[in-house]
């Protein structure tokens, strides 16, 4: 892990990753659309509004991912003090927040012709719009500070604490009465989608994990020659 | 100098977090389960036989719509059904527009109030459950006598 901490040696395996995690997203995504919203079987009950499914489910699995790494990076921050998992910090909660964006405004579209409403406040809903004001928070934190090392670590305590959030989104259908129907996928005695249906939906969450880690290593970078520069000026100015 | 205190107080931070969220996770726990009753989104018809619930509240009921009962009239627009969770079935009377996806052995969420037996919707969302197929591979296991009807509103939490 140290052998990365360091940001010249993770800047040249990130830039070396970066063309082909692009070309990825771009192979997946078209694919994944291609048979989604083309090339699949609509639904014994809901139609053609089952398409809305390969946008909205992997956004949801990507603004728990996109946690999972903010949460990942806060710790390394807090314990090894590494600048670089600062970086990644705030590199990630404007991803994984444009992620739940995403799955809240495709799920409201679902919601209204198949549930009868844009939105309720059960469990699933409401667990997940305190997610995007977790990421929106963290966002807004990590920049309040005029020092970013004491912004980072305000922002990495937050992050940390919202941590408890996400085992109560996963199994939010299972403890409580939810209209949100309850996983289909990543459930005990296997998935309930159709395996027609199942490829789109994989092509699309291959597709969305590709395009979180372009975002990701872009945004680091710029992050790093943003602190390069700050550090440089601070330099001259006391030189 | 040796590394010792270095790394004993990286181990200590650790510690610091590990105790502290494993104490946030009980605490939150602990509210979860004492705010359970507002946590959950509908009843259903056997938890409301089970509790004494105030005839004034609006509260939701859930489960599924009863093979069969679903009936219209005699007002304009306004529907009987039967909700069922298994063991337990409510009659439900509604007045208004039902979502696409209402149909009888469907799972259906209402809310409104408890009127002596029957419960007054004044609104009535349709719930989906986990399965997705196509309209081929429903037909295929209907036939082969494959068909399992839902489980989804029926099995859970209550």
């Amino acid at each position: 892990m140290h052998r990365f901490a360091n940001p010249t040696r993770f800047l040249r395996l990130a830039n070396a990753l970066l063309p082909w995690l692009a070309a990825a997203a771009v192979l997946l995504l078209g694919s994944g659309l291609w048979l989604g919203l083309l090339r699949s079987p609509a639904d014994y009950q809901q139609g053609e509004t089952v398409r809305i499914m390969y946008v909205h489910v992997p956004a949801a699995w990507m603004a728990m991912a996109g946690y999972t790494t903010l949460a990942l990076s806060s710790l390394a921050f807090l314990v090894w003090k590494h600048p670089l998992a600062d970086l990644a910090a705030r590199a990630a909660s404007p991803i994984g927040a444009s992620f739940t964006a995403i799955a809240l405004v495709t799920g409201a579209l679902w919601g209204q012709p198949m549930w009868g409403t844009w939105w309720v406040w059960d469990a699933r809903l409401t667990s997940v719009l305190v997610l995007l004001f977790l990421y929106l928070g963290h966002m807004a934190l990590t920049n309040a500070f005029d020092d970013p090392e004491r912004g980072g670590r305000a922002g990495a305590v937050l992050a940390l604490v919202g941590v408890v959030n996400l085992p109560i989104i996963k199994f939010s259908v299972d403890w409580w009465n939810t209209l949100h129907q309850p996983a289909s996928v990543l459930r005990l005695g296997g998935s309930t989608i159709d395996p027609a249906m199942m490829k789109p939906l994989f092509l699309m969450a291959g597709g969305y994990l590709a395009v979180f880690g372009v975002a990701l290593i872009l945004r680091i970078r710029a992050l790093y020659a943003e602190r390069r520069l700050r550090q440089l000026r601070l330099s001259l100015t006391d030189a | 100098m040796s590394r010792r205190p270095h790394r004993s107080r990286k181990n200590q931070r650790l510690a610091l977090i590990v105790g502290g969220l494993a104490f946030l996770g009980i605490a939150a726990a602990l509210v979860l389960t004492a705010f359970e009753d507002s946590v959950v989104f509908f009843f259903s018809p056997t938890d409301l036989a089970a509790k004494p619930i105030d005839p004034e509240r609006r509260i939701r009921i859930g489960g599924l719509v009863e093979e069969g009962s679903v009936a219209r009239g005699p007002g304009d627009g306004e529907i009987r059904f039967l909700v069922t969770d298994g063991t337990t079935t409510l009659p439900v009377r509604f007045v208004g527009v039902l979502p696409d996806l209402f149909r009888e052995g469907q799972g259906v969420v209402a809310q409104g109030r408890l009127a002596g037996a029957t419960f007054e919707a004044d609104e009535v969302l349709a719930k989906h459950d986990e399965t997705y197929m196509p309209p081929e591979v429903a037909d295929a296991l209907k036939k082969q006598g494959h068909w399992q009807p839902e489980s989804a509103a029926k099995g859970k939490g209550s």
